[in-house]
């Protein structure tokens, strides 16, 4: 029997695991810790709820609940001079406790501090676009909409960005296959002819770097020219090279090391 | 936005005079101009453009999925295939965040090079764009000579990592290789004649009528634009922001070199355009002070930290513990601790932001990639309306967008 793998995370684990591994953990540090950070910290919490905060490689951290991300994100903008949106993106945790973490990733230019306000929604529930605030938001969030599938409630242009129109499936979730659908070989055949035709006609085609040596009508190889059509399946006859020198192709020339120079100055 | 002075569209023997007669105008995917594939949906009203919608994604290879699915190490080929143009500065920014994941110090030496390779990268990234922005104007002069130059520091780089394009040049904890025999001499020679080339190519361009007619006044973005779309590079400081990560988070040596940053703000592409040729100049100027800080460094390439980082090759070849941990190491992959980190650096196109979510294992649980042309893109929706269709080439071309980077 096939061993059992879990459906809702089908990415890659590693061959190897070990069970007494304890990672190692990142240093978080207190917000007191920096006085800029400490500062707008207070300014945010005097009005928000913040679930949590800390610093990580320099960076302040706040997590906040979902519903006030558009009015935190506000408040950093308009008072606390936050005038960057550097990058907004989600992270998967469906399997884990069925939520998606979203993220921003916030710049201050005049105090030179980068901040990231995180929070977490449901895969059902939607968030509210930034999009009023930083024109960025607009192309990040439709790339988060793509990619995960996490709808932004108020976006002017909610579509899809990277992947086409009527591709289905969110890419960057963890349940996403990684490898394509072999059935999908048969999908045209199937469809246009019936399943009786698969004999007849054969699978699509479907790797576009595919060369059969043997089909003179659609593939050529150089040194190896025959006419088109002709049957190689037995053997195909020898292709001599030819050189101007002995009549053959006219420009080219046999290699003749005594002949050639070797170009020493880049400048020449 | 046209001006007095300007070329405007005659017909001879067509007139407009339909009440709705808008035309709709795909530029690209194909296009020469676009620098990859960018598709353009304009709103014309006559030549004029009303709305503009670019639309991106014909070069999505999932890198971001991709890197979930890998070991840290082998992810690094990968980033190149970002920014094509300046690959050494993709890898960069990888490993840089990945230091900074797992806290790592990288030798002297090591910094020197990276600096080296981040410099002449900028410095091929810039020259092919004036090259390509150039040639898109019909300055056809101006393309062969910045190509000339470009391919001597190709040939630079290929001495040092054997690739022209895709360098894969900067590992975690370091550098593969010290650099071969002549290098520091060649680069010298390179610099040494930097001056006279860029002002070969002021003098083509600087005064050029067509050159001005195509570049003033046109693409103006303005400061408070250029912040909420998120700009970065050379894109945010023509808009009169001074902020360059180099400067303002220092990472690597940048803080023990001396270099200016140029600001201007016009904010049109005539702007821009003069940012580029300042920042070689700039360019130039640290990698002359890189050049003299090799000498004094040790012979350390790669940090020692024998959990995440492999042992030099000596150690590899005649340690058995060296050996061993090396063999885990290449098949099983790094562990970093679990945490997350977003770490800036200044690429030649803007901010290239690399956010890494660890959970422990070999495999980076969320990895994205802030690509600064992502936004230099999306800019264009907001940008191109009431500008003419010439003016697009000229402002995709100022823009500095690559598809690589976009798309991901």
């Amino acid at each position: 029997m096939r061993a059992y793998t879990p459906k809702d995370d089908v990415q890659k684990k590693p061959y190897y695991t070990d069970r007494y591994w304890v990672a190692p953990q990142v240093a978080k540090s207190d917000v007191s810790e920096d006085a800029v950070f400490a500062a707008d910290f207070e300014a945010i919490k005097a009005k928000f709820d913040v679930l949590d905060a800390y610093i990580q490689v320099g960076q302040m951290v706040i997590v906040i609940n979902a519903a006030d991300n558009f009015g935190v994100i506000e408040l950093m903008k308009n008072e606390l001079a936050y005038n960057q949106l550097s990058e907004l993106s989600a992270i998967d945790w469906l399997a884990q406790e069925g939520k998606f973490e979203i993220f921003y990733q916030m710049l201050s230019m005049s105090k030179r501090k980068r901040v990231r306000v995180k929070c977490k929604i449901s895969e059902k529930e939607s968030i509210q676009s930034v999009e009023k605030l930083f024109r960025s938001a607009d192309w990040s969030e439709r790339e988060m909409y793509d990619m995960f599938g996490v709808v932004v409630n108020n976006h002017p242009f909610m579509k899809r960005i990277l992947m086409p129109d009527d591709w289905e499936g969110f890419p960057l979730r963890k349940t996403y296959p990684l490898q394509g659908d072999e059935f999908a070989q048969w999908y045209e055949v199937d469809k246009l002819f019936g399943k009786e035709a698969r004999e007849i006609i054969g699978p699509e085609i479907r790797d576009s770097a595919r060369v059969d040596r043997y089909d003179t009508e659609r593939f050529a190889r150089l040194g190896h020219e025959v006419p088109r059509g002709a049957d190689i399946s037995q053997g195909e006859p020898d292709t001599p090279l030819c050189y101007q020198e002995n009549e053959g192709v006219f420009m080219i020339e046999k290699f003749d090391a005594e002949k050639s120079v070797v170009i020493s100055d880049r400048d020449r | 936005m046209q001006q007095a002075n300007r070329l405007r569209p005659f017909f001879e023997n067509i007139t407009f005079d339909r009440a709705d007669n808008e035309l709709i105008l795909n530029f690209g995917p194909q296009h020469p101009s676009a620098h990859g594939q960018l598709r353009l949906m304009l709103h014309l009203q006559q030549e004029q453009i009303t709305k503009a919608y670019p639309d991106i994604g014909y070069l999505h290879r999932g890198m971001e999925k991709m890197a979930e699915n890998m070991i840290y190490n082998e992810f690094m080929p990968t980033t190149d295939r970002m920014d094509y143009i300046a690959s050494s500065s993709n890898n960069y920014g990888f490993a840089l965040a990945v230091e900074k994941l797992i806290g790592l110090e990288v030798p002297r030496r090591a910094k020197v090079i990276r600096m080296m390779l981040l410099e002449t990268n900028r410095l091929m990234s810039h020259l092919f764009w004036l090259a390509t922005t150039a040639l898109d104007i019909g300055a056809m002069t101006v393309f062969l000579f910045a190509f000339r130059e470009r391919e001597y520091l190709m040939d630079l780089i290929e001495d040092y990592c054997g690739a022209r394009l895709t360098h894969a040049a900067v590992r975690i904890g370091g550098v593969p290789l010290d650099l071969p025999d002549n290098f520091i001499a060649d680069l010298r020679k390179f610099l040494d004649k930097l001056p006279e080339n860029i002002k070969d190519y002021e003098d083509l361009l600087d005064t050029n009528r067509i050159w001005l007619m195509r570049m003033e006044n046109v693409g103006v973005i303005s400061k408070e634009m250029a912040q909420s779309w998120g700009c970065s590079g050379v894109m945010l400081r023509a808009s009169g922001v001074e902020w360059d990560i180099r400067k303002e988070e220092p990472y690597e040596l940048y803080d023990e070199v001396d270099f200016n940053v140029p600001v201007s703000d016009k904010g049109d592409n005539y702007a821009r355009y003069k940012l580029y040729m300042a920042e070689m100049r700039e360019s130039a100027k640290i990698l002359y002070q890189v050049l003299d800080m090799y000498e004094g460094t040790g012979p350390e390439l790669m940090a020692h930290a024998p959990q995440y980082i492999s042992a030099p090759k000596i150690d590899i070849m005649t340690q058995n513990y060296s050996l061993m941990q090396h063999f885990v190491l290449v098949t099983q992959g790094m562990r970093p601790p679990v945490g997350e980190v977003y770490v800036a650096t200044e690429s030649p196109k803007g901010e290239l932001g690399y956010y890494i979510n660890s959970q422990g294992g070999a495999y980076p649980y969320r990895l994205k990639l802030r690509a600064p042309s992502f936004w230099h893109t999306g800019i264009l929706s907001d940008l191109l309306p009431g500008h003419y269709i010439p003016d697009v080439v000229s402002i995709i071309g100022t823009t500095n967008i690559v598809f690589g980077e976009v798309d991901r």
